[in-house]
């Protein structure tokens, strides 16, 4: 038992930290950026990935010997696109105005990288359990990234954490102001090149390949 | 007419489908190594979403918007929720196709463009642009321009970051700093340089 939860931790810390799928292996970025101008579209977005990646890695990897190799893609693909049918589903019903601000983007977990990636390189290898951890690990990495984002998106260029306006009425008075350029799309690249910048200047941060 | 072109302009500069939608990012991470395989990916993400744009519109408007079914007997039927797995069939076929076109005609385009050829099917901007095309209420016209003038915004980008991405080749970029962080923060100055056409009207 102890052997087996190391063994998780394992797949976890490498999901979250160390190949970070974001930071890392630069992927899933496509769909991210545009929910992070507030932290609670983010979080919204952040946790259907997480579930997505999770049920799509236990499905997958449970059918894995039953699927033929040149027709892989199209079967994970119908398996994701299920599970996002039924994710946008729920959030129409339980969360509809998150889910008018979210857009097309739940839809485009489809296509984020992180889950087909995940679903390749580790689902088709491993059993469904692993996949699992595997995938929620995948989605916290990504979590992680996504949430930090919208943190400095929303408190410099609204002022706000959670909707509520946390910087107080005096700063804006001796002359503060928002940053315009953090809600628009500009701010969400410089605040990612600054986090991987900062990611791998930390202890067991792994510098990148030369471009 | 003058509202079709003001579309093209619309969906290429100030709505860039990369630069303000970030979507299409991981291979244009990937891909902008060298303008010469930037230039052949970009080609193929403008036909593709020439293609699939109208495609979807028409799938989407015959069989799957609500009402869409009236002619075959069930105005009830409201199948919009199959939307996502119908447009990514689609997407993923002509992909297929064009895989198949490319690797006869041009074999070194396809040697070069490798595994990013098939992964146009997981493009985030083909499927997005469907998307937007269902969310916009384009019409079908509408639907031609608007993936033509998503295709040209994001070749744009992506040539454009190639010929950036060789120039500063050699440039002295701070450890940690290098390789994907600092094509992000180039990305974020393309974004501010692309958003400056938005006080443009026709």
């Amino acid at each position: 038992m102890q052997n087996d939860l190391s063994h998780y931790k394992e797949i976890l810390v490498k999901g979250i930290w160390r190949e970070n799928p974001v930071a890392y292996q630069v992927l899933g970025i496509c769909s991210a950026l545009a929910v992070t101008v507030k932290m609670s579209t983010a979080l919204v977005m952040s946790i259907a990935l997480t579930l997505v990646a999770a049920f799509s890695g236990l499905i997958i990897s449970s059918l894995r010997h039953l699927i033929p190799s040149n027709i892989r893609i199209i079967v994970e693909l119908t398996v994701i696109a299920s599970l996002v049918i039924v994710t946008d589903q729920i959030l129409q019903a339980y969360l509809y105005d998150i889910s008018k601000q979210l857009s097309i983007f739940v839809g485009l977990i489809i296509t984020n990288c992180i889950i087909l990636g995940r679903a390749e390189a580790f689902a088709l290898a491993n059993n469904p359990a692993d996949s699992f951890v595997d995938g929620i690990a995948n989605g916290l990495g990504y979590s992680m990234i996504l949430m930090a984002v919208a943190f400095f998106r929303e408190l410099l260029g609204s002022g706000q954490f959670f909707g509520i306006s946390v910087i107080p009425q005096f700063v804006y008075d001796m002359g503060f102001q928002d940053m315009g350029i953090m809600v628009l799309a500009p701010g969400a690249f410089f605040i990612i090149g600054l986090l991987v910048w900062l990611k791998n200047s930390l202890p067991g941060g792994i510098s990148h390949e030369k471009k | 007419m003058g509202d079709l072109l003001s579309l093209f302009v619309n969906s290429v500069f100030i709505g860039n489908i990369l630069l303000a939608y970030f979507l299409g990012i991981c291979s244009f991470i990937a891909v902008s190594k060298t303008i010469e395989t930037a230039t052949g990916l970009g080609l193929a993400v403008i036909f593709v979403l020439t293609v699939t744009s109208p495609v979807n519109w028409l799938i989407y408007h015959g069989l799957l918007a609500p009402g869409a079914l009236a002619w075959a007997g069930f105005p009830e039927m409201d199948l919009s929720f199959l939307k996502y797995i119908t447009f990514i069939a689609v997407i993923a076929a002509i992909v297929q196709a064009v895989e198949m076109v490319i690797d006869r005609y041009s074999p070194l385009l396809y040697a070069s463009l490798g595994v990013f050829l098939p992964l146009i099917a997981v493009n985030c901007a083909i499927l997005g642009t469907s998307l937007f095309m269902v969310e916009r209420n384009h019409t079908f016209v509408e639907s031609v321009v608007f993936g033509a003038g998503s295709g040209t915004g994001w070749m744009l980008a992506i040539v454009s970051m190639a010929a950036i991405r060789k120039k500063v080749r050699y440039a002295d970029v701070p450890a940690g700093l290098d390789g994907f962080g600092f094509i992000m923060i180039i990305a974020g100055l393309m974004a501010m340089t692309f958003m400056m056409f938005s006080g443009i009207t026709l």
